[in-house]
């Protein structure tokens, strides 16, 4: 070690030095004792630098580690939520095993933490201590279980995780969280979801049902793959057979499959193929195909993506040839793409050769043997052995072309396609003499020994056709004898062997001759198969009664070899998985299980009635990016909780009214019609109603004569006009008969206010249900906008009276800009009330729900704990509204809001107030 | 999951090495050498590589290769794709991604790699959160470093981490407001020796560079979305407007950014925008060859076709070309085997032509097959496939943000045969 450093390592320059040490691989473990005594420096920059130096040597010198472990156990108490992870994070990458009990404490305790991000810290340390101590597993998955029970995005990836490597046998730990890790998994980060994503399939295959479509154009759509058909299918179809009854898919098999679908547009490589995986695994064959185009995209990605997304093709293509044959060219192989790519390449292009496009793939197969890749051009000619044993039009096209290959100058070329020839001629001997005798020429030439052993082969087992020719053949070969390999040796004694058998009037001596060679070889091998070749062909009074058999040992007919794909067979390995692509086990891989032999119950999944209604409801949420999270920047992410807040009022109302509308219906099948109804009918930007939106009744289906209207405020921006608020509407007709031409008529309106309306809606069939929306500008008023709601042959007055936290928009402000604009609107333009807050609003979380629950407000970062602040603006007029929540202690607190509309101020005080003294 | 990670050169220096988990011996990239040896190419090496304990999974990037060691089950694209991540984080800190930058900025990737895997799982991979923490170096502050000692680790802790938002960072401010889009279109196409097209399809990404204060909403229309039959999105995008309206929204990252990349529907014939004449041949006898291209302009849409560039790897027997081109120059590396003749501006009235002889080793067989022909090329201000920005809107912000798009089409893999 460098004295010089050692002096300077009281300054932080010297720190400096220390991950260059650690990253060129030197060993800097004796400064150790003079760099951990930095570790409660002030300096954050030097702090940080000693964590990287600590986590490197801790193992080596674990009593001088020992010493840093008070200043993270201080750090895991710092108010910083920031601080309080980074504490976790180094004290848990500490591998010294006396301080387990130590981890497993600060887990514990972060797993319950108010911060997310901390949660999330403490998932990622459980593997950490998992590896240093397995003995505390029991431990760990009960936080575990507390950790997948956590609604928040930030958390779902890295639980997962943890799961995967901890308890991965544990799959009844997911049934509650199942519907939640769908709906939450747009919004988790990429690696989150491709974890979870993983963990899903294997799931879904362990508790779901073989998914079948009973759909007969499906079935001639893949027809040319029926020979390989599953099983699976079969014994599903007769599983449903005995049920007698049409096979309907769990509901949660389809949100699994619709909450995955949108991430094959992911920029993450990873992230789609474990979408193209699920559905691999999971999907109804006739939705698989979607996949196929997310892979083909992926080709023009890294040459490593690449060879990666070719293996998991080539194991699709076997299976699912259909999928894959619209992007044919997509295969095509240039000249400049590195060898272990083409040669992926072709095994997809072979994989996807069939009747109707193997013209097209043999002409590119052509200009293939031409290039200047050896290597490649091997493949090449396998692959077209390949084509030519599957389909049989073109075989006798095939060998031709492989026959002329046989005066290539090459001779890799040459040996390869004799190989090949082989083969194809095995299956009809009979109608090729000329090319048995065409090669038994070329043994003058050609030196590779497994084609010399290839052709020695063929001219033995077909001596019969080449009756002149074989015997010279054996007569140069007992010539070259002693310089031949070995293959090529055992070859030339089994081709002796045949002729002696066959016309031993010619050959005999040069059999005898051929014996007497390899019975004095350096190769055991050819020595005790020379021995054994004469005890049976040569009759002596003391061979045994098996010499009599001798010609039907050797000229037996021998089956013709099946070539097939090295990918055949490999999708019973995950998709996607490290074990699939190096085709063996790899350590840690969990086995992807069959379907269940019988439908397993669904409701296992079920968290409460309330709950699982409502999982269905939010269906098609999913599909907003995060970003448009109401709650903006702020550290809750509350309102993507879906499913959560059971305690909300509004929520609750939801769904007993829902009840008491359908309670004459099972659970299950409400569930069904909730995703149907949310299913959206036509491209237009309505959302589902959410647990966290509202509905209002727009239209009672009593006075509406079976039509029933709901409405809610979206708080989706209104693209065609930005001063208008949207209003979804949902028709539901709960008529027998069609309703037709729903539209707005006559709107009454107080002057300035405006009205978009939604296009007509020209048939509403009989029990079913559309959502539009439409455009209101209020005028940052409260005044109900009236009109009439009219079909083909009613019209009802009715109007929408917006509350007045739906009058604004989220305005993302910094606590700076904040202040700021506080700050001008002073006076008569702040409104202050004092307040006890209600006993289940104590906490941030619950004051940050109620508030964003009642009106669209964005949270605004702050610094001080004891406040919560939020800021949007006015549709109309672009107003800011700042409200600010102060809590004090014994459950009091101070609201205030800052608004230049007095009015709305007003208004706005009074509903914040309301919410949060319940 | 990630156990630790190597970068070695070349030449085979592990130059680097980084652990997340307990230490293991580079010893272990012996294994990985032999693969690189029986390789060849470095384009050849394995990705995934299986040694008794461990897997090595490794890309090649700026002659680098990164290789990293797992130990258990894991997706490879996961690991792939975070190791590329990597390679362009050090490319958005230092420029470029190479050996020097990395040593001369170890403190830096050191810190980085720190920060983007915690036990070998991802934990920061957002530039922008990663830049919070660790400011990249400019020359001034890399001066006050070596003189004051500090580094460029930020004081702050990862307050992105805790954003819904993880792209943007908050409190963005901007003297001028810029918001540019960059329209780039690639022809990925195959034709054949008489020059009609084997396959050919068009492949385009919108690159963004987007410098606006505060919190900015935008809206991205096209005039013509119906072209894009396959896309894929930033995560920032908002897919369910995608899915019903086909307008881009989001709240975009800071800076430099790939907004979308998609594929452009296949039913519509794709334009080739230069055909090629050529005549290559070699001779039984006398070791030498012909070489006659031409190159001009076809579909171009009334542009000029630019930076026309025809590359050609020759047969290993081609020892010297001896050639003529009316327009721009040609090089020949003996070693690499490799023509390059770079074009420039292609000339409606005077095609550009390349003429001559080539030298093949005396005594060699003539080589059997015909190299093909790259051709790289580059066309301002259209987008082949003809797609067009409608118009960009900002919502939340209040202040005039200055707009521009610019379209450029590129030759991707564009081959000829021969």
């Amino acid at each position: 070690i460098d004295p010089f450093i050692k002096k300077f390592l009281h300054s932080s320059l010297s720190f400096l030095y220390l991950p260059q040490m650690i990253a060129r691989g030197k060993n800097a473990s004796d400064l150790f004792p003079a760099v951990v005594k930095n570790v409660a420096c002030k300096n954050i920059e030097v702090k940080k630098l000693v964590y990287v130096y600590l986590v490197r040597y801790a193992e080596e010198q674990q009593d001088l580690a020992l010493l840093s472990i008070s200043t993270f156990q201080r750090g895991l108490k710092d108010p910083n939520q920031l601080i309080r992870a980074s504490a976790l994070r180094v004290l848990s990458s500490i591998r010294v095993t006396i301080i387990v009990p130590i981890m497993m404490l600060a887990i514990k305790e972060a797993a319950s933490d108010m911060s997310p991000y901390v949660r999330k810290t403490a998932a990622h340390a459980i593997p950490k201590l998992y590896s240093l101590d397995p003995e505390q597993k029991d431990q760990l998955i009960e936080v575990i279980e507390k950790l997948l029970a956590d609604k928040t995005t930030l958390v779902a990836g890295s639980v997962v995780m943890a799961f995967e490597e901890v308890c991965p046998e544990r799959i009844d730990l997911i049934h509650k969280n199942y519907r939640k890790l769908c709906n939450l998994l747009i919004d988790v980060e990429e690696w989150g979801q491709v974890v979870i994503i993983n963990m899903l399939t294997r799931y879904a295959r362990t508790h779901m049902f073989v998914p079948i479509c009973f759909n007969s154009g499906e079935k001639a759509f893949y027809g040319s793959d029926d020979e390989d058909d599953d099983d699976e299918e079969k014994k599903a179809e007769a599983a449903a057979l005995a049920k007698r009854k049409p096979y309907v898919m769990d509901p949660d098999h389809r949100l699994l499959l619709r909450n995955t679908k949108p991430l094959l547009q992911s920029r993450n490589a990873a992230v789609v193929m474990a979408v193209a995986q699920l559905y691999f695994h999971l999907a109804p064959k006739a939705e698989v195909g979607v996949i196929a185009k997310a892979l083909v995209r992926l080709m023009r990605s890294h040459s490593e993506v690449q060879y990666v997304v070719l293996q998991n093709v080539a194991t699709m293509t076997i299976k699912r040839r259909g999928m894959f044959e619209p992007y044919l060219k997509s295969f095509y192989i240039r000249s400049t793409d590195p060898t272990q790519i083409k040669i992926l390449k072709l095994e997809v292009l072979t994989n996807l050769a069939n009747e109707t496009n193997i013209s097209t793939i043999l002409r590119e197969f052509q200009t293939y043997i031409k290039s200047m890749d050896k290597d490649f051009v091997a493949a090449t000619i396998q692959a077209i052995g390949r084509c030519a044993t599957n389909i049989g039009e073109v075989r006798d096209t095939c060998l031709n072309g492989l026959v002329q290959l046989l005066s290539n100058r090459d001779e890799l070329v040459v040996a390869e396609s004799v190989v090949v020839i082989k083969k194809l001629l095995q299956m009809q001997p009979e109608q090729h003499s000329d090319i048995i005798k065409h090669m038994a020429k070329l043994t003058d030439n050609i030196q590779v020994p497994m084609a010399r052993a290839s052709i020695l082969w063929l001219i033995g087992e077909y001596c019969e056709h080449v009756p002149k020719i074989a015997p010279d053949v054996l007569r140069k070969m007992a010539k070259s004898f002693t310089n031949e390999e070995d293959i090529v040796k055992l070859q030339i004694l089994n081709l002796a062997a045949k002729l002696y058998l066959t016309n031993s009037k010619q050959t005999k001596l040069l059999t005898q001759y051929v014996l007497n060679l390899a019975k004095y070889d350096q190769n055991y091998d050819i020595r005790d198969r020379a021995r054994f070749i004469r005890q049976l062909i040569v009759p002596t009074d003391k061979s045994g009664a098996l010499s009599k058999y001798a010609k039907k040992l050797f000229l037996a007919l021998k089956p013709a070899p099946v070539l097939e794909s090295p990918f055949k067979d490999r999708d019973h390995f995950q998709l996607g998985s490290l074990s699939h692509l190096l085709n063996a086990k790899a350590g840690g891989y969990q086995e992807l299980p069959d379907w269940p032999e019988s439908a397993p119950d669904p409701s296992v999944r079920n968290v409460e009635v309330k709950d699982s209604v409502r999982a269905g409801g939010t269906v098609t949420l999913r599909g907003r990016a995060p970003g448009e999270s109401d709650t903006g920047s702020g550290s809750e992410s509350g309102s993507e909780e879906s499913g959560s807040g059971s305690e909300s009022e509004e929520s609750e109302e939801e769904s007993e009214s829902e009840e008491e509308e359908e309670d004459e219906e099972d659970e299950r099948t409400k569930k069904k019609k909730k995703i149907e109804k949310s299913k959206p009918k036509k491209p237009e930007s309505t959302i589902a109603p959410s647990s966290s939106v509202r509905m209002y009744e727009l239209l009672h289906r009593i006075t509406g004569e079976g039509l029933a209207v709901e409405y809610c405020f979206s708080r989706q921006p209104f693209s065609p006009d930005p001063h208008m608020v949207a209003v979804q509407i949902q028709f539901t007709n709960n008529t027998s008969s069609e309703t037709k031409s729903l539209h707005i008529e006559d709107p009454k309106l107080q002057s300035g206010m405006r009205i978009k309306e939604f296009p007509e809606i020209e048939l509403l069939p009989a029990g079913e249900s559309v959502n539009v929306v439409m455009g209101i500008d209020f005028c940052d008023s409260t005044q109900a906008a009236n009109f009439q709601l009219c079909t083909h042959t009613r019209k009802f007055f009715v109007s929408i009276q917006p509350p007045v936290g739906e009058l604004m928009v989220p305005a993302f402000l910094t606590e700076n800009e904040f202040k700021k604009e506080q700050g001008q609107l002073m006076g008569m333009n702040e409104i202050s009330e004092k307040l006890n807050l209600g006993e289940k609003c104590q906490s941030d979380h619950a004051i940050v729900e109620r508030v964003t629950a009642k009106a669209n407000l964005s949270r605004v970062p702050c610094g001080s704990e004891k406040e919560n602040r939020f800021a949007g603006k006015t549709v109309s007029s672009g107003s800011l509204v700042l409200v600010t929540v102060a809590r004090k202690e014994g459950g009091g607190a101070q609201l205030t809001v800052n608004c230049e509309k007095m009015v709305i101020g007003t208004m706005l005080v009074k509903d914040i107030l309301q919410a949060l003294t319940q | 999951m990630i156990h630790s990670l190597f970068l070695i050169n070349n030449s085979g220096d592990i130059f680097l090495e980084k652990h997340w988990k307990s230490v293991i011996s580079r010893s272990v990239c012996d294994y990985f050498f032999e693969a690189q040896e029986k390789a060849g190419e470095p384009d050849n090496v394995p990705p995934v590589i299986r040694t008794p304990h461990h897997y090595l999974i490794n890309i090649y990037r700026e002659k680098i290769f990164f290789v990293s060691v797992i130990q258990t089950e894991v997706p490879p694209l996961f690991v792939i794709e975070f190791l590329h991540r990597v390679a362009e984080m050090f490319q958005d800190y230092f420029g470029e991604c190479s050996e020097v930058t990395i040593k001369d900025n170890l403190v830096i990737v050191y810190e980085l790699l720190e920060e983007m895997l915690d036990n070998g799982f991802p934990l920061a991979t957002e530039s922008n959160i990663l830049k919070e923490m660790i400011k990249p170096p400019t020359i001034l502050r890399s001066m006050v470093n070596t003189i004051t000692g500090s580094s460029n680790l930020g004081a702050t802790l990862p307050t992105g981490q805790l954003s819904t938002i993880p792209w943007r960072r908050a409190d963005v401010k901007y003297t001028n407001n810029e918001a540019y889009f960059d329209v780039v279109e690639e022809i990925d196409a195959i034709l054949d020796k008489s020059g009609t097209t084997v396959f050919a399809e068009i492949q385009g990404v919108i690159d963004a560079c987007v410098k606006l204060s505060g919190m900015p909403d935008l809206t991205l229309s096209f005039m013509n979305p119906r072209l894009l039959d396959d896309v894929s999105f930033h995560p920032c995008v908002r897919f369910k407007r995608w899915e019903s309206e086909r307008v881009l929204s989001f709240i975009p990252p800071d800076g430099n950014f790939r907004l979308m990349s998609y594929h452009v529907n296949a039913q519509n014939l794709v334009a080739i925008p230069v055909y090629v004449k050529q005549n290559i041949s070699f001779f039984e006898s006398g070791s030498s060859g012909r070489l006659d291209i031409t190159v001009g302009p076809k579909q171009t849409m009334g542009k000029t076709v630019e930076c026309v560039l025809v590359t050609i790897h020759m047969p290993k027997v081609v020892l010297s070309a001896n050639l003529t081109a009316t327009q721009g120059t040609y090089t020949y590396d003996p070693v690499t085997k490799i023509l390059v003749w770079d074009i420039g501006k292609l000339n409606q009235q005077k095609l550009p032509n390349l003429k001559g002889s080539l030298s093949l080793q005396s005594g060699a067989p003539k080589p059997e097959e015909n190299p093909s022909l790259n051709i790289d090329l580059k066309i301002q201000q259209l987008a082949i496939s003809g797609l067009k920005v409608n118009r960009l809107d900002m919502y939340v912000e209040k202040y005039k943000p200055f707009k521009g798009v610019k379209y450029v089409t590129k030759a991707g893999k564009f081959q000829v045969r021969t």
